[in-house]
């Protein structure tokens, strides 16, 4: 009976287990989808507010939403669209277009994913037309249905909004930006970027039919907030089926944000930085700790996590190499001092090596040439060791024109 | 005690797991708990890094394998456009499932179509509820495509909104991959190269039947101790293991030493190790060479790629390769010292007090003129030579033998320029055969 029992117990542990990774890395994984937002508050009024607008009341807008990577730029953006959609007033009324910059590389590719994304590929059809502006004005002229005099309200959200700058003389922008200022049909757009001298990369023709309004998310939260956040990340909700389970792991939580060492593990995160995208990293690999023979995440979990995210890569591969080639970075090390940063070539490195196996070594072996030339070769395919780029005819090449060069496929 | 253990995965199977995977159990089971179970999420994209051989690539088919997920495996050195890698990916989700190979291949220029595509293929091949796999093999290449093929796939679970993690594979570090504007970063993780010890218990497993494990693991260690310090690779070290076991069990079978007379077995294969370095390993010689090597009853002359032995050249050929020595590593100013009768001293200025240190044999030959080339070799030939149509052809056919080598294009308006390319041992040899003291006309030797 007892085994039976054990049985059961450990049964509805699998269970419930597996039921607390799904939600919690449905939760770390996809943040940006459906995320709680923290510290963002005015942002996020903000940003609703002017929605609502073109929404609800038919205003053309246009904004920039401006933060480092992993701020939260896509869950407040989809949080603020999700709370629009169940609004009454616009249930059903608002039409979104998504594009992203890494996907849509130049101005064709976007203008047939507006026109897929809009559903408008049977109106369009075969026809070609002159310009950019014509086919955007096509398209939303389709839009107007019926007998309404003014067409639904058009949302645009620009993803990676700085690589849509590089397109040739920013087409997609002007023309949307341009639509935006005429009064014609509303029009909102929203882009998203990582760059915070968005604006000056902008021509003065877009920049002019910009609205200026900018929206910053700069991971303003001091420590207490953060471990506040750590908290409730990983806390498992009300409705979770199993209630004991729930209160054993929520009170196991608070236990861990209370403990010295958990401290100090996030305090370091916080120092290296203070994104949340880090930060459910770091609770993933924790996360991945737990199974049923180890059902609660312990301080030692989060500081095994912590170590495997900070690890030194270059040490590491410095780690795997053989003696001779450690011999190798030696003797280049020795002819960077003597010589003061002035670039070298494998027979310097060589006539080094030699020195040191006439002078010092009693255990290293004198090796051929050759032998020496494969790990030095090694040690290049691993870029631990790097040409320099000769100074070459054009001196004083700036270094945008001398990447340029360099690049044979490029998409600028 | 098993050592992988996971509720998804049932225990037969990890066993089996872990018996293909030695001296990987610790990576093979950071990666098990990370993955998960079949239909949850996983880290948007994972980074693993590692030397060469260091079972990278092994462990993870085996692994997406054994457990039977639903992966895609491409090398980006085979895809060497994003084309190529994108279509690659979805003909193998498309033939994932089905016992057939249709190469029906779909066209795929942009990543906006291979998302769609994506989508699609997930669909059809009911794979909704799974994590699908995509691993990408010598992932450094993908620097060398468009700029938004990395940071796209690193992407692919946002962008496509579906359970997918990709996983790069690569020698190089993190650090090298990421793009000036940041992207999204994956999860890292390190495959530590093998220890000796790990190496040796590999290494032990292939023995061959009819000799016995420990017979076996004394080989390999002798073998490790030649090669070790110069070589961890498990690759290289399992072909040199396999090429020189035949000549180590030589005294065993000519019954002149038993299994156990290990000082016998150690002379007798060390010098044999010792070659194989010089050769096998520089791959101057073939693994077929080196074998039929050893079934020679007189050990032969082995002769590489690189041991140009004295090519037998005509006298004035000699002397034109001695003059394009002494032209690529003296320095010009240095002629007149040389090579004049009545010559006046050579201030040492300034700038030649810095740069004494770097001597010319450092910094490699320097291309010269061909007229300073006739010029020296006029002042080192002692009888007249006339500048025939005769001397012009076999500075040609130096060039051509690669003693020499044309700096710079084709349409140089001042005559072209050459380098002398071989070594000082080489030259000296030469100098020898026609009693000419190079040593004396080098500055370097000064």
């Amino acid at each position: 009976m007892n085994k039976r029992k054990l049985k059961e117990s450990s049964g509805t542990d699998g269970e419930c287990i597996s039921q607390v990774q799904k939600v919690l890395r449905e939760r770390l994984c996809h943040h940006h989808a459906m995320g709680k937002l923290f510290g963002m508050d005015q942002q996020y009024k903000h940003l609703l507010e002017l929605l609502k607008q073109t929404a609800v009341h038919g205003e053309s807008n246009s904004a920039l939403i401006i933060g480092p990577r992993g701020s939260g730029k896509t869950a407040l953006l989809n949080r603020a669209l999700k709370d629009l959609r169940e609004m009454k007033q616009v249930k059903g009324n608002l039409l979104e277009v998504h594009l992203n910059g890494l996907l849509q590389t130049n101005d064709k590719v976007a203008l047939k994913e507006i026109t897929r994304q809009l559903h408008l590929e049977n109106v369009v059809g075969d026809k070609v037309f002159g310009s950019f502006a014509e086919n955007l004005v096509f398209l939303l002229e389709a839009l107007r249905k019926g007998d309404r005099t003014s067409s639904c309200p058009v949302l645009f959200v620009l993803d990676e909004f700085d690589l849509f700058v590089h397109h040739k003389n920013q087409t997609l922008l002007y023309n949307l930006f341009d639509i935006s200022q005429s009064a014609q049909t509303p029009v909102t757009v929203i882009g998203l970027t990582c760059r915070q001298d968005i604006l000056e990369l902008l021509e003065k023709r877009v920049k002019s039919r910009f609205s200026h309004r900018r929206i910053y998310l700069m991971n303003s939260f001091a420590f207490k907030q953060y471990l506040r956040i750590f908290k409730e990340q990983l806390s498992l909700p009300a409705e979770f089926p199993d209630k004991v389970f729930a209160q054993k792991w929520n009170s196991n939580i608070q236990l861990l944000s209370e403990d010295r060492t958990v401290q100090d593990v996030l305090q370091n995160l916080f120092h290296y930085s203070k994104d949340l995208r880090s930060l459910h990293f770091l609770l993933m690999l924790a996360l991945s700790n737990v199974t049923v023979r180890h059902p609660l995440i312990t301080a030692s979990d989060l500081q095994e996590a912590s170590k495997q995210y900070r690890m030194d890569s270059k040490a590491n591969i410095v780690h795997g190499l053989t003696v001779l080639e450690i011999c190798l970075i030696i003797a280049m090390k020795h002819l960077n001092e003597v010589y003061e940063g002035e670039p070298f070539n494998f027979q310097m490195v060589y006539n080094e090596f030699q020195k040191f196996i006439q002078r010092k070594a009693h255990c290293m072996y004198n090796f051929e040439k050759p032998v020496v030339m494969k790990a030095f070769e090694h040690l290049l395919q691993l870029e631990l060791v790097k040409p320099i780029e000769r100074p070459s005819v054009y001196p004083n090449c700036p270094t945008d024109v001398k990447q340029w060069a360099a690049s044979s496929l490029s998409w600028l | 005690m098993p050592i992988l253990e996971h509720p998804a995965y049932p225990p037969a199977t990890l066993l089996c797991l872990e018996s293909l995977v030695p001296c990987r159990e610790s990576q093979v089971s950071m990666l098990l708990s990370i993955f998960g179970e079949r239909q949850q999420l996983s880290f948007p994209s994972i980074f693993i890094y590692g030397h060469t051989s260091s079972g990278k690539t092994y462990v993870m088919k085996t692994l997406l394998n054994t457990l039977q997920l639903p992966h895609v495996f491409v090398n980006c050195v085979e895809c060497f456009t994003s084309r190529l890698l994108l279509e690659e990916i979805l003909i193998q989700l498309q033939n994932g499932s089905s016992e057939t190979k249709q190469a029906s291949p779909v066209p795929c220029d942009t990543f906006n179509d291979f998302v769609r595509l994506f989508k699609q293929a997930l669909v059809s091949q009911n794979l909704q509820d799974q994590t699908v796999y995509v691993v990408l093999d010598r992932a450094e290449q993908l620097r060398e495509m468009e700029a938004n093929v990395l940071p796209a796939f690193l992407r692919l679970q946002e962008l496509t909104d579906r359970n997918v993690t990709v996983i790069l594979l690569s020698e190089i570090v993190w650090e090298m991959f990421r793009p000036n504007t940041g992207c999204f970063e994956p999860f890292i993780l390190y495959f530590p190269d093998y220890s000796i010890g790990h190496l040796q218990k590999i290494l032990s497993q292939n023995h061959p039947p009819e000799y016995s494990a420990d017979f076996y693991s004394a080989y390999i260690n002798i073998l490790l101790g030649v090669f070790y310090m110069v070589c961890r690779d498990l690759k290289e070290l399992q072909h040199l293991a396999a090429l020189n076991f035949s000549k180590y069990c030589e005294p065993v079978v000519r019954r002149e030493a038993k299994e156990r007379d290990t000082r016998k077995l150690w002379k007798n294969i060390e010098p044999h190790l010792k070659k194989a370095m010089q050769t096998v390993y520089l791959r101057e010689i073939s693994s077929s060479q080196w074998e039929r090597l050893q079934c020679e009853e007189e050990p032969g002359q082995i002769k590489g790629l690189s041991a140009h032995a004295h090519v037998e050249l005509p006298y004035y050929s000699k002397f034109l390769l001695i003059a394009a020595y002494l032209a690529s590593y003296n320095p010009v100013r240095t002629d007149k010292r040389f090579f004049l009768k009545h010559h006046g001293k050579i201030k040492k200025t300034n700038f030649m007090k810095k740069h004494e240190k770097t001597s010319n044999h450092l910094l490699g030959p320097k291309p010269f003129p061909l007229d300073r080339l006739l010029a020296i070799l006029y002042s080192i030939v002692d009888n007249r030579v006339a500048p025939t149509a005769n001397i012009f052809s076999q500075i040609t056919s130096l060039v051509t033998l690669q003693l020499l080598s044309v700096v710079g294009n084709n349409d140089q308006l001042d005559g072209p320029r050459y380098k002398c390319t071989v070594s000082l041992d080489f030259i000296r040899a030469i100098a020898r055969t026609v009693n000419f003291d190079i040593i004396k006309y080098l500055y370097d030797f000064l």
